[in-house]
């Protein structure tokens, strides 16, 4: 079974995000791979170990230095990469379309994997449109896999404790969630094995792709600086508790 | 005219305060107003809609049976079908739990534009304000396409009453759940009546200085007597106090409830991308240096063992 991996480069969430202009951030920061996505190639080398006849492929749309992201997810278990090359910002619905694009080039997904959201731009979305393309069923937020029998069922979290566990045919696309496993620190020597697979390079105009009939456009960047400005709350345990309350009610009215 | 469609989410029958917000920020533009309805509704929902200003409120009549109703996939073809069908050009969707896993489906079958946790709609222009990068930018997007749609954060908007006179109009849709994708079982959890994390109006949250899984359930206590909802930072969920579902932050819950209070939480970078846009930060913490002693509009100096139990007391 071939399992693809859609991936992505975004920068460290610890990163500080300075602005170039209105339209951009200042990209001398670290990239690394996407979180979520770090679940999602976890998933897929513990489904390969299982079915030891697969093959997993990462997939990323990126500037030519995502080729480090592709590392990472060989390192973590992927056997080869395909990176996508674009100095364009795409929005998902393009996205979406280039990674079915590559994926259909390059052979036949048995299942495919994402993160459940980027936390670069936030969006919820590519993995969905993947499945609507290839007419796949989706799920995401997934925190249980179990592929047997033709099938594959899964088990979603959404907030609260609740969860929902679908029976999904394959081929089908899941978006990783935090809970579905513990991804590991790469090994040196996984590290170095990573250095040689191979990475299949395609520019995106060489995938032709239909544009979407709609878009999604950044139009301004603002930083979020919510500088905020303390009170203290003093005195003894019992009046700050008293004092909590009392701006519960008072001023926040959110307490009756 | 444009004509503008609001997923409802409904709650023990009735319509969520956060519902009533979108229809809020909608009606901001000259839009007529649709109220898309899943899950049933009777004259009393009929008519807290009409108050907040939709003209039409649509009863989508899903089949009954909870493993057909609650599938996602038959949910986000009923809204579709619905969007071709009233010629809907923009369509509203709270980005909560539910929104996370229905807005991005009807987007998909639509193959339109989506920009979710919208913390503010310019309905005339399409342009949807998000914060992305954690948090640390806010970005303004503009869509474009027949049809273009909003997951709106709960608690984005206010909602303010608008009455308008309201029609009720139902479309039976289609409730074949499709042979590849089969709801088998679900679990609500124990405390489905508590607030989801989401759209709660107060957060009890919790971090490292708890120190252990039974400390924690202080916070429950409290958050009990407040009628709030659990929060954690990343740390109390990696070593298993509270279920990952609790985490607020980067790689958790973005949440914007009108109080949070953090108990024992410094504050990093990835914590405030998931609570920065709060109403009021209360934090309680021993060390004044910690990042979010700087960065709150309550700080509270001090030992929450002893803090807490007091509050518990008072409450």
């Amino acid at each position: 079974m071939q399992i693809y991996v859609c991936i992505k480069h975004v920068p460290d969430s610890a990163a500080n995000i300075h602005l170039l202009d209105d339209t951009r951030i200042d990209e001398k920061v670290a990239f690394l791979l996407n979180p979520y996505d770090e679940h999602a190639v976890t998933e897929a080398a513990a489904l390969k170990k299982k079915a030891a006849d697969s093959e997993i492929i990462a997939v990323c749309l990126g500037k030519p230095d995502a080729q480090k992201t592709i590392r990472s997810a060989m390192a973590m278990g992927a056997d080869r990469g395909i990176l996508v090359e674009t100095d364009d910002a795409c929005d998902s619905m393009t996205t979406a379309r280039v990674l079915h694009a590559a994926i259909v080039q390059d052979g036949s997904a048995g299942i495919i994997f994402t993160g459940k959201e980027s936390i670069d731009s936030e969006g919820m979305q590519t993995q969905f449109r993947i499945g609507a393309l290839f007419g796949f069923p989706v799920v995401t937020n997934a925190a249980a896999l179990d592929v047997t029998s033709g099938k594959a069922v899964v088990t979603c979290e959404l907030s609260g404790g609740r969860t929902r566990t679908f029976a999904l045919g394959l081929p089908c696309v899941i978006g990783a969630g935090r809970g579905l496993n513990t991804p590991g620190y790469p090994t040196f020597p996984d590290v170095v094995k990573a250095r040689k697979k191979p990475i299949k390079t395609i520019s995106l105009d060489s995938l032709s792709i239909t544009p979407a009939g709609g878009s999604a456009k950044t139009v301004a960047l603002t930083p979020l600086v919510q500088k905020r400005h303390p009170k203290k709350i003093t005195g003894s345990p019992s009046d700050q508790a008293k004092e909590i309350i009392r701006i519960l009610q008072k001023e926040a009215k959110v307490l009756s | 005219m444009k004509n503008t469609g609001i997923l409802i989410e409904m709650e023990n029958n009735r319509v969520k305060e956060t519902s009533l917000g979108m229809i809020t920020l909608a009606a901001r533009a000259d839009t007529d107003l649709y109220a898309l309805v899943l899950d049933g509704v009777d004259d009393a929902a009929c008519d807290i809609l009409a108050q907040y200003g939709i003209t039409t409120v649509v009863d989508l009549e899903l089949a009954s049976a909870p493993e057909i109703r609650m599938n996602p996939a038959v949910r986000a073809d009923a809204a579709a079908q619905a969007a071709r069908n009233l010629h809907l050009d923009a369509i509203f969707g709270l980005s909560s739990a539910d929104g996370k896993d229905l807005l991005p489906r009807v987007a998909a079958l639509l193959d339109a534009p989506l920009i979710m946790d919208c913390l503010d709609v310019d309905l005339e222009k399409n342009i949807a304000r998000t914060s992305q990068y954690s948090g640390k930018v806010l970005a303004d997007i503009q869509l474009t396409g027949d049809v273009v749609i909003f997951g709106i954060r709960p608690n984005a908007v206010k909602p303010v009453p608008s009455p308008a006179p309201a029609k009720k109009i139902t479309m039976a849709s289609d409730s074949t759940v499709p042979a590849d994708f089969v709801l088998v079982s679900w679990d609500d959890g124990e405390n489905s009546s508590r607030a989801s994390l989401t759209e709660a109006d107060i957060i009890v949250a919790g971090g490292r200085g708890l120190k252990n899984k039974d400390n924690f359930s202080l916070i429950f206590d409290c958050a009990r007597k407040m009628n709030a909802s659990v929060g954690a930072s990343r740390v109390a969920v990696d070593e298993g106090w509270v279920p990952y579902a609790c985490q607020v932050g980067q790689t958790g819950e973005k949440v914007s409830p009108r109080v949070y209070i953090a108990f024992g939480i410094s504050g990093s970078i990835q914590h405030f991308a998931g609570m920065k846009t709060a109403g009021m930060i209360i934090a309680v913490n021993k060390d004044d240096n910690a990042a979010i002693m700087a960065n709150c509009d309550y700080q509270v100096q001090g030992d929450m063992f002893e803090i807490l139990p007091e509050l518990i007391r008072q409450l």
